[in-house]
């Protein structure tokens, strides 16, 4: 079995302690978490969460029948094999002296597109959004200048064009 | 001195009478009362404490509700459960908030492993104090997260209607198993209505019933194509009712069946298809069968650990076939060439309507040769006393028909070889948890559940002293439950592995014990001490004939061992058949 990163999105019912029910199973059953997206989506009460995991597909098929246990999980969807967007957003601190400063804004906007959203004499922040690899490679980056602190949302993804991750068939038969 | 009589004009406030409670407010207590009332509770096994004393101030007012008041808040849990278990129906516990809650945190796990459908009420602080590390303030939906089915916590009077109404329905649909409600003081004083029920919208739960007719014709396939097919029948039988649709597709098709611990009961133990159990303390034919077997078709069983042994050594010659209503079962343990989700009487009497009559003489009288070598039983002599002799006894003496509860241990494995349990939902014992101590309070809760049923709880000198407090609730209740005590002065099952697999390395199983006999007595139970193969009948005939609760002590032989054994993480090949 292939142990790769997987990308789920799952749609949950928009109830307190849901977030807390999820984490808790793939706390229990072992699966490794690499980031984890929460927002809501296009229907109301319902929040769309998107997980980064790793594990073989046999791992990946246990998570997703272990979250449909859960009432409050409405749909799962493994999109990995799907032509994606994926997008993480990070803001990223980094040390910027007067000397530094033209070079760090150079390699970040030029390569990365990144945007520059506050800066001090001695330090600049810098917003990046796109897959995370992009991010991780921006993060290698300006490491040399030193990096004084990192937030990333974790990755939200969406299926392009007809392809989805919605509710269609529930919201058929609520309808 | 003179002691006046207060006059009646008193404005000292009285005990108001009960007649003018229904025209009290009503409030979240009352309307719990009113929602368990109308889910059919008759029956609550419970214990007050001080965030529950609104519900208690009106629990006299539905006398439809009994309440069982028990000894310890995890006798009601497992009451409940053995309740639930003897009656196929709801079983329902309650206890207050803080350690009330906590302690029935095994119960609760323990019918989450065997899928036993159970709704938990526990009592809340206030919710102005939730939060704040109040006195017994605990945050038990969080700790029963990954042990529940679900669990809520109610924030409104106008809510517990809804919510006890879901609570029910989760409990006992789909894949049954345990439900806590959590219900702040606050709530239960609070003015509230039972709103009428109405249907539920429960968008993220639609368990699958019938199963997809594709997967029925490949199942039906595999069983046309198969020389040595074997059912393994788990608990999944008894919880969707599927014994008639199980019996007649293995007499159709000529399919012998094999029981998990839990299966036990789904076909009577008397039919010449039925293998009886399997797995770890299973019989030797019963797992060479598996061994064997070109199609094993699991039904409402999980393969779990204690079935299978080492999973690349299980069935290796068989296609697996599992029929389950829990799809996350399915390819969690084992590689399974046709998956089928669905309710266990569905799908088994759809395959019967598939599957035409089909014949494996050869295959069955090759599990009948095998059969011929009877498990391992040591004749006990004048001086020492065999458990398994006690079994059998009682299997023959009761007709195999009694309500049976085991504890957890050897003793259990010894019933479920020798009690030839034959009735459905009559044999009760905590396979997935393995709890000690579930033993006499589950047997509580059944003889409560099913008064007019023969009662047993079958237990080992360790695990009663777990629970022997809720003698008092069985003499509280006049609960017709013959207590058997299969006394061998140790934690046989650990002293077992400790002589098998630890070089005889005894460590803390030698457990010392009361005077059984008196401490019945002392609670108000008829009681004997059993120590001689000829005293055995005559004290089952005296447990039988006496009404009201009895214990035996049966003194037996310290060191036997559970045979046959396959090791944990074995496979068949090595299974032990007896002992030296």
């Amino acid at each position: 079995m292939v142990m790769r990163l997987h990308t789920l999105v799952v749609l949950v019912e928009d109830h307190p302690g849901v977030l807390n029910r999820v984490m808790s199973l793939f706390r229990q059953r072992g699966f490794n978490v690499h980031s984890v997206a929460v927002g809501h989506s296009e229907t109301t009460g319902l929040s769309r969460m998107t997980f980064v995991i790793g594990g073989d597909d046999r791992m990946v098929e246990q998570v997703t029948k272990q979250l449909y246990k859960l009432l409050e999980v409405v749909k799962v969807t493994d999109v990995t094999a799907e032509n994606l967007i994926q997008r993480e957003l990070a803001l990223v601190k980094v040390a910027a002296t007067e000397r530094t400063r033209a070079d760090v804004m150079r390699l970040a906007t030029d390569i990365y597109r990144a945007r520059f959203v506050d800066a001090t004499p001695d330090s600049l922040i810098l917003e990046v959004t796109g897959p995370s690899d992009k991010i991780d490679s921006l993060l290698t980056m300006i490491r040399p200048y030193g990096i004084k602190e990192v937030a990333r949302t974790g990755l939200v993804a969406m299926v392009r064009g007809s392809g989805s991750t919605r509710l269609t068939v529930v919201q058929d038969a609520v309808a | 001195m003179v002691v006046t009589k207060p006059v009646e004009s008193s404005p000292t406030p009285v005990a108001e009478p009960r007649q003018a409670a229904a025209a009290r407010p009503r409030n979240g207590a009352r309307v719990l009362c009113e929602a368990l009332v109308r889910e059919g509770v008759d029956t609550i096994f419970g214990y007050p404490g001080g965030a529950v004393i609104p519900l208690y101030d009106v629990l006299p007012e539905y006398p439809r509700l009994n309440h069982v008041l028990v000894r310890h808040e995890q006798g009601a849990g497992h009451a409940a459960d053995g309740f639930a278990r003897a009656t196929g129906r709801v079983g329902v516990c309650l206890a207050t908030s803080g350690p009330g809650a906590t302690n029935l945190v095994t119960p609760i796990a323990t019918a989450m492993l065997d899928s036993i459908p159970m709704v938990a009420i526990t009592g809340q602080v206030a919710q102005q104090f939730i939060g704040s590390d109040a006195f017994q303030e605990i945050d038990i939906t969080g700790i029963t997260l990954p042990i529940t089915k679900h669990n809520f916590l109610v924030r409104h009077a106008a809510d517990i209607g809804p919510t006890i109404q879901k609570a029910f329905h989760l409990a006992s649909s789909g894949r049954p198993g345990p439900v806590l409600v959590d219900i702040p003081k606050d709530v239960l004083l609070a003015q509230g209505e039972l709103a009428p029920a109405e249907p539920l919208e429960l968008i993220g739960y639609k368990p699958t019933y019938t199963p997809h007719r594709r997967q029925i014709r490949l199942a039906a396939q595999e069983i046309r194509n198969a020389r040595k097919p074997l059912i393994l029948a788990g608990h999944g039988i008894l919880l969707s009712g599927a014994m008639d649709e199980l019996r007649t597709l293995a007499e159709r098709a000529q399919i012998p069946v094999a029981l998990t611990l839990l299966g036990i009961g789904g076909i009577s133990q008397q039919h010449p298809l039925c293998l009886g159990m399997v797995g770890m303390h299973g019989f030797a034919h019963a797992n060479r069968a598996i061994h064997e077997a070109d199609l094993l078709i699991g039904v409402g069983m999980r393969f779990d650990d204690r079935v299978t042994g080492r999973v690349s050594k299980f069935a290796p010659n068989a296609r697996i076939v599992h029929i389950d209503i829990d799809p996350a079962e399915i390819g969690k343990n084992v590689e399974t060439a046709v998956p089928v989700v669905g309710d266990a009487r569905q799908a088994l009497a759809m395959l019967v309507a598939d599957v035409e009559e089909l014949r494996h003489e050869e295959w069955i009288a090759e599990i009948d040769d095998w059969r011929q070598t009877p498990p391992y039983r040591p004749l006990g002599n004048e001086t020492v006393l065999q458990p398994q002799f006690v079994m059998e006894r009682l299997s023959e003496l009761t007709e195999r028909s009694a309500v049976v509860a085991t504890d957890v241990g050897q003793h259990q494995m010894w019933a479920a070889q020798f009690y030839k349990c034959d009735t459905p939902n009559h044999w009760i014992t905590s396979g997935g948890l393995g709890t000690m101590g579930f033993g006499v309070p589950a047997a509580l809760g059944a003889a409560i559940g099913r008064p007019e049923a023969e009662v047993w709880a079958i237990v080992g000198d360790g695990g009663v002293q777990m629970t022997s407090f809720e003698f008092a609730t069985i003499v509280q209740e006049h609960a017709n439950v013959n207590i058997a005590i299969i006394n061998n002065g140790y934690l046989g099952m650990v002293r077992q592995w400790q002589q098998l697999f630890h070089d005889r390395n005894y460590s803390e199983t030698f457990i010392s014990q009361p005077d059984f006999q008196m401490l019945a007595t002392a609670y108000g139970i008829p009681a004997r001490t059993v120590t001689r193969r000829e005293e055995v009948d005559d004290a089952i005939v005296w447990a039988r004939a006496t009404d009201g609760p009895t214990l035996i002590n049966f003194v037996v032989d310290q060191e036997m061992n559970v045979y046959p054994m396959i090791p944990s993480g074995g496979s068949f090949g090595e299974l032990i058949e007896k002992g030296e």
